[in-house]
């Protein structure tokens, strides 16, 4: 039944979305590759959620503490800002993408730092920091394993967690054979990873600052989180004497013991590891050091402000939506155009930029898998729907579409409409050819041959059966 | 820079959503019947190696049998009477003048069974935390005595807000990265012992 077409047309009714999925999609091992790879980290979180027996205990208490937070969160960045202070550390506060990257930037020349080493940050990516500080002199080298991989490729992450699992081994030797000079033809994971180990090692060495994400905030103690597999985020700060730390103003938690409930959500929902390696708590710069705290708005009191989708705020970037979602690993997280991949990204991204993001919402199954893999409950596939009444509500989706979705709806609001249009396509699909029947189904019938139109409907078999 | 802590405050306050209730923090039902034994599997789970000792005697033999501790040429030792270091930590000022440690040996606080994580500070490490990620190997010595179950008790017993570092260590540096193959020593140590004394 199921054809991958072989054209390399591209359907003028396709959206943006999966246009950009065709990459993937037309390469059907590497599809394959890719769908069991990220599989395979759903399989892992499995496996970790089922060993703890209050799994469903701790989602409960993660998204109630979130959505208390939510509720208060000018008092809660208040009280974090006081204490950090108070520790010694120095906040800044962004308004949005650009003042991110200035104060960042002023930081820097104020310091003379011409070079800073970094450890993943979601948001220093959604804030386009690493070319701000490029075009202004400053090298900026991504530590983690993966982000380095892509970032010497000259791509943006496909993952959250990890960043560069679109790559193939081969590719990486070939790329760290032409970056990193390493031997031609290296594949082996192990190698490579010592290659990148020792290039990085003099980076870490030689680094004048040090920028981390934060993974939480704590408003009663004024300090934060950091979790990484592989100590570049420790590294990266605990070398040099400046130490900024981006974060958006989402992450803060109330109390220090509501780490635990989130920590044991974590690392297990991501990649099923009971806890990350090393899970470090910042309280205040080290002696003789710096410590800045940048505080990041860009668009997330805005969604607070949205009924709908303020929940979404609650998010902790574990990965698990993405690894679970069908259409995620049969599309990459490149076709989706945005630094947050996946259904979380495709609930975020619109409320960004609703126009250049309008095909997201669309690039879901509905299936649910992601609202019943994610920590804090976010109801995701209840979002997307609603991201696509929306979209529909602005005249964001194809004219086709909302006249297909009227008729629909004119049909089915009565019973004898209904069952008279039944009747018409049973009649006449029998009598069309199966070209023409393909065409008329729009994007559902150009991979697939529809099933055989039976007789009688399933209300006339249900009478005849005499049930 | 001001006006943007106003603004941004003041776009929370207008977006406010409806007041909700903070939970107790539940307690975990998790209770493990060999507190040792489950915290010793679980550093094993996470990729690294777990000795059980009964005194520090015993703990010194350990650490020196390590295959690590015999090729070490720089180490750095907080517990002489385990293993004498060949550099102490207070003699370097300069983080950077670490860079060229085998191996460190450190005491850890407390250990987490469910999780094999070690809990450790600053103020232990003499201020100069560089020393355990920097490192090429770690052991870290950790009293039987001084396990929890889970993190809700971690938590518990730790008193967070004064001034200084603190983290949790569970096995060695490691990165999946490329093809999610497992590599133990992406940046930080290439292996973590853990010595349960007691």
């Amino acid at each position: 039944m199921h054809t991958v077409p072989h054209s390399d047309e591209v359907p003028a009714a396709m959206n943006a979305h999966a246009r950009a999925a065709l990459t993937l999609v037309r390469d059907d091992a590497r599809l394959h590759w890719h769908d069991a790879a990220v599989w395979n980290m759903r399989s892992k979180r499995d496996r970790a959620a089922s060993t703890v027996p209050d799994w469903e205990a701790l989602r409960d208490a993660a998204s109630r503490i979130k959505l208390h937070t939510l509720s208060r969160l000018p008092e809660y960045l208040e009280e974090f800002e006081r204490k950090a202070l108070a520790l010694g550390a120095q906040v800044h506060w962004a308004a949005d993408a650009s003042e991110h990257n200035a104060i960042v930037l002023g930081l820097l020349r104020d310091r003379g730092v011409t070079r800073l080493v970094k450890s993943k940050s979601m948001l220093t990516e959604e804030c386009h920091l690493n070319p701000a500080l490029e075009a202004a002199g400053i090298e900026v080298v991504d530590t983690d394993l993966g982000e380095r991989i892509v970032q010497l490729g000259h791509e943006p992450p496909s993952h959250i967690v990890m960043p560069a699992i679109h790559k193939k081994r081969e590719e990486i030797g070939e790329l760290f054979h032409r970056t990193l000079h390493t031997p031609e033809g290296l594949s082996d994971p192990k190698q490579l990873t010592e290659a990148a180990r020792q290039h990085l090692r003099e980076k870490f060495l030689a680094g004048q600052a040090g920028l981390t994400g934060v993974n939480f905030a704590v408003a009663e103690t004024g300090g934060f989180v950091v979790c990484t597999n592989e100590g570049n985020a420790d590294l990266g700060v605990s070398l040099p004497p400046i130490h900024i730390a981006c974060m958006g103003l989402e992450k803060l938690v109330p109390r220090a013991t509501d780490l635990a409930v989130f920590l044991r959500l974590l690392a297990r929902s991501g990649t099923g590891q009971p806890i990350t390696t090393y899970t470090s708590h910042f309280h205040g710069p080290r002696p003789g050091g710096e410590l800045h705290i940048v505080l990041v708005d860009n668009g997330r009191s805005a969604l607070l402000a949205s009924e709908t989708h303020r929940r979404a705020l609650c998010c902790i970037r574990c990965g698990a939506c993405m690894n679970t979602c069908p259409v995620y690993r049969r599309s990459g997280g490149h076709s989706y155009g945005t630094t947050v991949p996946g259904p979380i990204g495709s609930v975020l991204s619109p409320a960004a930029d609703a126009v250049r993001n309008m095909s997201l919402p669309f690039a879901s199954s509905l299936c649910g898998s992601c609202s019943d893999v994610c920590p804090v409950k976010i109801d995701l596939h209840s979002q997307l729907l609603a991201w696509r009444r929306e979209l529909n509500a602005r005249g964001l989706t194809p004219a086709m579409k909302r006249r297909g979705v009227h008729l629909a709806s004119w049909v089915l609001r009565r019973p004898w409409r209904y069952r008279l249009a039944g009747g018409m396509v049973r009649f006449f699909g029998r009598l069309l050819p199966a070209g023409l029947l393909r065409a008329l189904s729009g994007g559902w019938g150009r991979e697939r041959d529809l099933p055989a139109l039976p007789a009688r409907s399933f209300r006339q078999e249900w009478g005849r059966r005499g049930v | 820079m001001g006006s943007s802590r106003e603004k941004v405050l003041e776009r929370l306050r207008q977006a406010r959503p409806p007041p909700a209730p903070l939970p107790e923090v539940p307690a975990s039902p998790v209770r493990f019947e060999d507190l040792p034994a489950r915290f010793a599997q679980s550093v094993t789970d996470v990729g690294g190696a777990c000795v059980r000792v009964q005194g520090l005697a015993e703990a010194a033999a350990a650490v020196r049998a390590l295959p690590v501790a015999q090729s070490a040429r720089q180490i750095v030792s907080l517990l002489p009477d385990v293993l004498p270091g060949t550099l102490a930590l207070d003699s370097v000022d300069d983080p950077h003048g670490l860079a060229g440690v085998d191996l460190a040996v450190v005491p850890g606080e407390f250990g987490v069974a469910e999780n094999g994580a070690v809990w450790l500070t600053d103020a232990v490490l003499k201020q100069r935390r560089a020393v355990l990620f920097v490192t090429q190997h770690l052991v870290l010595v950790v009293p039987a005595r001084e396990l929890v179950h889970t993190l809700h008790e971690a938590y518990g017993r730790l008193l967070l807000g004064a001034p200084g570092f603190g983290l949790f260590i569970s096995g060695p540096s490691k990165t999946a990265d490329i093809e999610q193959a497992l590599v133990i020593g992406a940046h930080g140590a290439r292996s973590t012992t853990v010595v349960l004394v007691g």
